[in-house]
């Protein structure tokens, strides 16, 4: 098993390197997929298979597709970005990527055992994630809600037409 | 490892039975529609031209390999496996007789139908793109709003089902008896089940990713041989998946009579009730003209998702004060 979880795991690792390098983005966005794909398994292997679900609907089937939607409405890219060099937003995701890692590893040292089932077995199913959303975690919860529906209506107002605007009719 | 043997074996059985059926899908389809048009249909090869099928697989696998040079490589041959390959893994769950799933009973069955149809654009969006060319790519955007706005109402309509079956799970769900007001609160959802997944589907009256007279065939414009075949069996394919789906969901499954004592009847009643609904894309097919991209994403945004919301909530009141 645990054997298993470290070829996943590997594999994820070289789709992330993948989403990094690619000179396309749409190779990214796919390299992107593969990631999401390979935690999906890593999470079944844990047990938590609504997590896994969830990953899969919403990053894999939702926000990967937007990206390619952008995509390819933007249409081609034709900068090379590999001779550019360290942008300053290079820079400062690098800095934050190395703040996030060295953190998370500072919390999970000692606590991650690969293949443990036991306690996790059952914080897997979807009543249990359920029962503590709506109970232990309903504040946050609401909190994301309400973020989710002020993000919403955000991309609403900003995507509105000015009532000036001439109407253009969505072309086919 | 002998289980892992086993579950080998029934990927590859299971496999082979619906591929076969896809074959023979293209054959019903190309009667009933020459029936539909009052013509006869491929009557040539073999008996009721049943040998037709194999014949065209035949034709596929031996026409030239052709990629155009102007295609990004890579993603243009991994496209049609990405169409066909989910197709062919929704089939996991779905239980085929009491008790049998197909391959494994997982408690979040109904997240994975979501999970996988969500995948399933991604062969249609990729081969649009890599193919460089305008219509496919016009092909491929409109197959990537079409399939994110149709998402919605499907996952609405499946979380009613499932609230009101109260299991994630598609074994448990077939085999827990329905109150007669539960049928007929879940047939009332059945007519816009069906029209979100014939958007998802991108069957006709939705095909507008692939509408020959104004994108020449749309993001396979550029695929030709056994990738555009796989393409064609996606879309088959996903057909006879989608129907399995809908008569679990809606009709009981493997549900009739008798088969809880004789459990080979289980697979005959799902094959009658899948056939049956395979009929009714077909009669769609054969009756109703094209919508316009802008009328179906209205339809969509203005009636199908508030529909959906409405019986979500009128699903959660039930589930709460009648159970």
């Amino acid at each position: 098993m645990s054997v298993f979880a470290f070829l996943i795991g590997a594999l994820s690792l070289a789709a992330a390197i993948g989403v990094v390098v690619s000179a396309k983005p749409v190779h990214s966005a796919l390299f992107l997929m593969a990631n999401f794909a390979t935690l999906a398994i890593l999470y079944v292997l844990l047990d938590a298979q609504f997590l896994a679900a969830a990953q899969v609907i919403i990053y894999a089937g939702g926000i990967v597709i937007l990206i390619l939607f952008v995509i390819m409405l933007i249409g081609h890219d034709p900068a090379d970005r590999s001779q550019q060099g360290l942008t300053r937003p290079a820079v400062a995701s690098l800095v934050l990527g190395v703040i996030l890692l060295v953190s998370l590893m500072l919390q999970l040292t000692g606590q991650l055992e690969l293949g443990a089932g036991g306690g996790i077995a059952s914080g897997g199913s979807p009543s249990a994630i359920g029962t503590e959303l709506f109970t232990r975690f309903l504040l946050p919860f609401e909190f994301v809600a309400i973020l989710l529906l002020v993000a919403l209506i955000g991309a609403l107002i900003m995507g509105r037409r000015e009532s000036g605007d001439p109407v253009e009719e969505p072309a086919g | 490892m002998p289980k892992l043997l086993v579950y080998l074996i029934q990927a590859v059985v299971l496999s082979l039975v619906v591929i076969t059926g896809f074959a023979y899908l293209t054959w019903l389809e190309r009667k009933l529609i020459a029936r539909f048009q009052v013509r006869i249909g491929p009557n040539r090869a073999g008996p009721f031209g049943l040998l037709q099928p194999a014949a065209d697989a035949v034709k596929a696998m031996f026409k030239e390999e052709y990629i155009p040079r102007h295609v990004d490589k890579f993603v243009y041959v991994l496209a049609p496996m990405l169409a066909l390959a989910p197709a062919l893994i929704v089939w996991a769950v779905i239980p085929i007789a009491k008790g049998v799933p197909a391959m494994g009973d997982v408690n979040i069955g109904f997240l994975w139908i979501l999970a996988i149809t969500g995948v399933e654009s991604f062969g249609v969006i990729l081969a649009g793109w890599s193919s460089n060319n305008n219509y496919s790519l016009l092909g491929a955007l409109r197959s990537a709003a079409q399939m994110i706005s149709y998402e919605i109402p499907l996952g609405l309509f499946l979380v009613s089902i499932a609230m009101l079956g109260g299991t994630f799970s598609l074994v448990e769900l077939v085999e827990t008896p329905r109150a007669p007001w539960e049928w007929i609160w879940i047939w009332i959802a059945f007519p816009f089940f069906f029209t979100s997944i014939l958007a998802e589907t991108n069957r006709s009256p939705f095909d507008l990713p692939e509408t020959e007279n104004e994108l020449v065939a749309g993001f396979f414009t550029e695929y030709g041989g056994m990738k555009f075949s796989m393409f064609m069996m996606a879309e088959y394919i996903n057909m006879i998946t989608t129907s399995t789906v809908v008569s679990t969901l809606f009709f009981g499954g493997w549900q009739g009579p008798l088969a809880d004592r004789y459990i080979w009847l289980g697979p005959v009643y799902l094959f009658i009730k899948v056939l049956a609904l395979l009929f009714l894309f077909i009669w769609i097919r054969a009756s109703i003209s094209r919508p316009r991209f802008d009328q179906l994403m209205r339809f969509n945004w203005k009636f199908m998702i508030p529909a959906g919301l409405v019986y979500l909530t009128v699903s959660a009141v039930m589930t709460v004060f009648l159970k």
